[in-house]
């Protein structure tokens, strides 16, 4: 046998494996290196998997048949372009934030779940990773539920007891979200008798009008919007953000909602087609004026937030609105704007988040629950926590999409596809929006660098520097891909050509 | 404990056959009705009927929360090791083929390895979910 053509199945099995192990030894620390290890050795296999597929020519991907059964019988997994470059941001955020966690997780979680945290935190991995890598409509829903369940139980761990009401919230929203998203994929059954994604592609066009379908396509659609928190779906988002411990927040949102765009790019281009979402039906313009709803009322939101993870936390549905907005334009550089700026505000919120969870452990006091950082808190911050500051700041910048992050070149594609469709004045909204972020961002300035501290809140340490390191790789990568966009920009234009208008 | 005489003797008859029942139910599972999850619940319940009956105390003298643990953990791990021996045998990812050399055989093997993780992983996760709602409340 040779590992390289298994490199399908390791990406999901390996950090499926650390998960029952990290039970299984019952050690925090054990579970800590257990986890860390599947998750960068998941990593590893992505990045391997990026190179196959870079071998490929354009279109082509890997086919990879579960138990040798071919497909569309059996279960098949499949790499392309666009999959490979989800499972590479999702691994590599997963293996930066676990190697970050343990001095976070030492503040906020009770010692003796330690390792059920990491045991759930490997189970949400592999779900994240299996939902973007299987070729399988029902596999899609089966990953889905590993990876929610995990997540409830990671964001009901928060040491907040409001943690276990906002967990309760997105498990309620969430469950909706996957009953959706399964009765969906059961009238696809009903209609096409495949669970294959690509045999089903083929089998709709001659009964893509058919009610059964168009069902399906509501129930899918409204089903994800669920969990990629598209306005005003969104509902559970903030307080899950905000109340979960800092290096879940940081996870979940660098990849979860990712992965949710990933699986409704999926359905849209690869299964139902354009011919049907974008021609026949007004998908486009709900999409578009969601969209711009999320950008202004969730970054509006955001600038009155008290809490600075609650105030990411709203940035992070006005920074989806930006993805969904990409998505309805229905073009190449639209639909590539989605991708890129998929994996740019993946890597820029687990940044801020990674960072937060710095500031939180800063100003915590020995002995005592960690705060939550509110701006009281936070003033004159910047002058005791210099680099947890800076990066807080520099990844903001990429959120507001300053030239020389990565969130530039996210929003040029986007401001061209806008151009190229002929809806000038959408440019406008995204420079409105954008100074939005600005007026965030800058709370979170004026607090930390100009006012001084208030009484009582003088302290404050630097952060530790197994959490300052993987962080700052984020934030410097934010940086790195504003300037060298070969990797982000390319593979996104690269797949969005082969998905629009491939012609199924 | 329940002071009830009829149940403890009764329980006492009816638990080595309700766990009899589960290892049918899971070894008949190829050919009949049943299968891993079915088994794993009813193994699960066997125990249940005796902490009703006997008492927590009693129940986790049989089967301490350690040994829960360990069983959910023990399920899945045996699973994705059906899946590895398959990668290791020159197959791909769960392959039941290459486990014998007949292929049909194979797949009578592999399902049967898969089915008990199944079983013991649910039988696991039944007990857990049973013990922290019996252990609620108390200290």
């Amino acid at each position: 046998m040779s590992l390289a053509t298994h490199l399908p199945a390791l990406q999901v099995v390996l950090p499926l494996l650390s998960a029952p192990l990290a039970v299984l030894l019952r050690h925090g620390g054990v579970a800590f290196v257990l986890v860390t290890a599947g998750a960068w050795a998941a990593f590893a296999t992505a990045i391997g998997l990026w190179l196959q597929v870079g071998q490929l020519e354009q279109g082509a991907f890997i086919s990879y048949p579960i138990g040798s059964w071919a497909p569309p019988w059996g279960i098949e997994y499949r790499v392309d372009r666009l999959t490979s470059l989800v499972l590479l941001l999702v691994s590599g955020m997963a293996a930066l934030v676990l190697t970050a966690s343990r001095a976070s997780v030492e503040r906020e979680i009770p010692r003796e779940s330690h390792y059920l945290f990491y045991a759930m935190f490997g189970l949400c991995l592999a779900g994240l990773l299996g939902i973007t890598i299987t070729a399988d409509a029902f596999n899609v829903f089966v990953f889905l539920e590993i990876s929610s369940l995990s997540s409830y139980v990671l964001i009901a761990l928060g040491r907040d007891r409001r943690a276990l009401a906002a967990a309760y919230r997105y498990l309620i929203m969430g469950t909706i979200g996957a009953t959706f998203i399964v009765i969906g994929i059961g009238f696809l059954y009903l209609m096409t008798g495949t669970l294959n994604l690509a045999d089903m592609a083929a089998r709709i066009g001659a009964i893509e009008s058919s009610r059964p379908v168009l069902a399906a396509l509501a129930f899918l659609t409204v089903g994800i919007s669920l969990k990629l928190a598209l306005f005003p779906l969104h509902q559970w988002l903030p307080n899950a953000y905000t109340y979960a411990p800092s290096v879940v927040t940081a996870f979940l949102a660098a990849t979860a909602t990712k992965v949710s765009v990933y699986v409704l790019i999926r359905f849209y281009f690869s299964v139902f087609g354009e011919s049907l979402v974008f021609d026949k039906l007004p998908l486009p313009q709900i999409m578009l004026w969601l969209s711009l709803f999320a950008m202004f009322a969730a970054s509006f939101t955001a600038i009155f937030q008290d809490n600075l993870k609650r105030l990411f936390a709203y940035s992070s549905v006005g920074q989806m609105g930006y993805i969904t907005l990409g998505l309805s334009f229905d073009s190449v550089n639209g639909l590539a704007a989605s991708i890129v700026h998929l994996f740019n505000h993946g890597i820029a919120k687990g940044a801020l988040f990674l960072l937060i969870g710095g500031l939180v452990l800063g100003i915590a006091k020995p002995g005592s629950a960690p705060p939550t950082p509110s701006f009281d808190r936070l003033a004159g911050l910047a002058k005791r926590m210099p680099l947890t500051c800076l990066g807080i700041v520099i990844a903001g910048l990429s959120l507001i999409g300053v030239p020389g992050t990565a969130g530039f070149i996210s929003k040029w594609y986007l401001i061209l596809a806008a151009l190229e469709s002929g809806q000038p004045w959408l440019v406008g909204a995204v420079l409105l929006s954008s100074l939005l972020a600005i007026a965030y961002l800058w709370r979170f300035v004026e607090v930390a660098y100009l006012r001084s501290p208030a009484p009582g809140h003088e302290a404050g340490t630097e952060a530790p520097h197994s959490l300052l390191i993987p962080a700052w790789l984020l934030v410097a990568g934010t940086i790195w891909f504003g300037l060298d966009t070969s990797l982000s920009l390319g593979s996104a234009l690269e797949a969005a050509g082969s998905l629009v208008r491939s012609g199924r | 404990m329940t002071k009830d005489l009829l149940l403890r003797v009764i329980g006492k008859l009816l638990i080595p056959f309700i766990l009899l029942f589960a290892l049918y139910v899971m070894f008949h599972g190829d050919y009949g009705p049943g299968g891993g999850f079915q088994a794993g619940v009813i193994f699960a319940a066997g125990i249940v009927f005796y902490a009703l009956i006997f008492g927590m105390d009693n129940a986790r003298k049989v089967m301490p929360d350690w040994l829960v643990e360990i069983l959910l953990a023990a399920g899945v791990l045996l699973y994705i090791g059906v899946g590895l021996a398959g990668l290791l045998l020159g197959g791909n990812f769960l392959d039941y083929f290459v486990l014998d050399a007949d292929p049909i055989h194979g797949q009578h093997r592999g399902i049967f390895w898969v089915e008990l993780g199944v079983m013991i992983t649910v039988c696991g996760v039944m007990l857990k979910i049973f013990y922290m709602f019996a252990s609620r409340g108390r200290g």
